[in-house]
């Protein structure tokens, strides 16, 4: 199937790094947008616009029938759902199928097993992938509690349907047990609509880091090294990097051939991120993201592969022109996520109009923006406005050029989680690479120098 | 900033403690927890879940 007008189901940086992508193709491109997006950067650079409803998310960017529609009325011949929204829903796959337009992304099929965490591990276990040792299904708390006697404490309860950290509960005993597994359950049917959970061995100062996947409809899969995503609040990245400073070649091999293996297990075809903890020298798989990351141009940076481009030539039918051969990590690169949100103030939002936006340039500085002077900040979207990713050929280069260019970047409106990149720089423990997925916690006087470099 | 109000945890005529969560707002996919400044009893509610505020906006008033 060729690809000539590619419909972009999202909005901010990412709809704006698509289009991108497809005007360097030569393809056309529609954007769709909320009434509160009418002006934003992403509609305006698209060659053609669809409204699809009021502000709320559920009345625009999750309608599928609206994004359909808009493929049909514009002749799209391809959607891609970027990240969030309808990413992840089986059913677009589904529609764009029966409608003959390519998704931009896995079949439905491998969406729907990897969906599920449960049947997403036991793929794992099946496939000689290591996994925290966990349970079965529990839907009670007694199975809780049988699962405690059998594994040990202390121990996490996640929902089935998860993800974002929602209804994750760690539990340090049998006290623990009862309120933990009642409210992630109420959680999990709120957010998931399915409150089946299971409880796996809690890893107390596990890295996250994640195997970024190529697969083509031909059989052909690649692993583009990983990215060490342990700076988190909220259980949401803040920044990440390529390579991860606690992964060596051998590791890295080890780490790739086991998300290939996963890959492979479940027919997944396109661009996917199988996410792990990593304890000192032993990994374990978490799940796998069934789409485009926000954290992919860290990858791109090092590789030298448009992963974007990549995506919508496997979309398209081709395979994949590269081997695990041609894959070569060269440098380091770091993505700073810029966010609407104030460190200091336990990183609420601030969703206010970008009044000044002067980002700064030089070797090896790549932004991906949303906004520009003049941007609304909608309080209905997620916090994102822009990345900056820094290459360098080492770490220590690229930690330099990031100073300098934070230093430099300048935002008026939105208070922006600037300052406090520019005081993780700073922390001895990240320049010497010591992470967990507690380090926001662990640094409180990170978010203290945070408000310093604004005041 | 405008929110959203997701929760009112609390009901006219509840005695509250200073630091108590009271309301939770939401915005930009975050929930936003906001504390009494102060102990006392809940006089009125001024906000309604599921409606939107400013900043600036009284939410509820203690005595």
């Amino acid at each position: 199937m060729s690809i000539r007008r590619v419909l972009v189901a999202n909005r901010g940086e990412i709809a704006v790094r698509v289009i991108r992508a497809c005007r360097t193709l030569g393809l056309e491109t529609v954007a769709v947008h909320s009434d509160a997006d009418a002006d934003a950067v992403f509609v305006r650079l698209a060659d053609r616009s669809v409204r699809l409803g009021p502000p709320p998310p559920a009345e625009s960017y999750l309608r599928l029938d609206a994004v359909l529609d808009a493929a049909r009325q514009t002749g799209a011949d391809a959607i891609h759902p970027g990240y969030g929204f309808l990413s992840e829903r089986p059913e677009l796959a589904e529609a764009c199928d029966a409608a003959g337009i390519a998704f931009v992304g896995p079949p439905a099929s491998a969406m729907r097993l990897l969906g599920s965490k449960l049947a997403a591990r036991e793929l794992a276990i099946g496939h000689g992938v290591p996994v925290a040792p966990g349970s079965g299904p529990v839907r009670d708390v007694a199975a809780a509690r049988q699962a405690a006697r059998e594994l040990g404490y202390p121990l996490i309860v996640k929902p089935s349907a998860g993800g974002g950290g929602i209804g994750m509960k760690v539990l340090e005993g049998d006290d623990d047990v009862e309120a933990a597994v009642t409210s992630a359950m109420k959680a999990a049917a709120a957010a998931f609509g399915d409150d089946t959970l299971y409880v796996e061995r809690y890893v107390r100062a596990p890295r996250h880091v994640e195997v970024q996947l190529l697969c083509d409809a031909h059989g052909g899969r690649v692993h583009l090294g990983e990215r060490e995503c342990s700076i988190q609040r909220r259980h949401q990245k803040l920044l990440e990097e390529s390579p991860s400073p606690a992964v060596w070649p051998e590791l890295r091999a080890r780490m790739g051939d086991a998300a290939l293996r996963l890959a492979a297990a479940a027919g997944y075809v396109n661009a996917g991120t199988a996410e792990f903890m990593l304890d000192g020298e032993e990994f374990y798989f978490l799940e796998v993201n069934a789409r485009l990351q926000v954290e992919h141009p860290v990858t791109e940076a090092v590789t030298g592969i448009d992963i974007v481009a990549a995506q919508l030539a496997v979309a398209a039918g081709e395979p994949l022109r590269i081997t695990q051969e041609d894959v070569r990590l060269e440098g380091h690169a770091i993505e700073f996520r810029i966010n609407a949100e104030n460190a200091a103030k336990r990183f609420l939002p601030s969703p206010k109009a970008v009044t000044a936006w002067e980002p700064p340039t030089g070797e090896g500085v790549r932004l991906d923006s949303g906004v520009e002077a003049g941007s609304a900040v909608p309080p209905f979207y997620d916090s994102l406005l822009a990345k900056l990713v820094v290459h360098g050929p080492d770490r220590a280069t690229a930690i330099e050029r990031a100073a300098e260019a934070l230093a430099a970047f300048h935002v008026e409106g939105p208070v922006t989680t600037i300052p406090y990149h520019r005081a993780v720089l700073e922390s001895d423990d990240f320049r010497a690479g010591r992470l967990s997925t507690h380090f926001v916690d662990e640094h409180p006087e990170l978010r203290e120098r945070a408000a310093e470099l604004l005041a | 900033m405008t929110a959203n109000v997701w929760k009112v945890q609390v009901a006219v005529g509840d005695t509250v403690q200073e630091g108590d969560t009271v309301v939770i707002l939401e915005a930009m996919k975050m929930e936003i927890p906001v504390e009494a400044e102060d102990a006392g009893t809940v006089a009125e509610i001024r906000c309604a879940e599921g409606g939107a505020v400013e900043e600036g906006d009284v939410l509820l008033v203690l005595e």
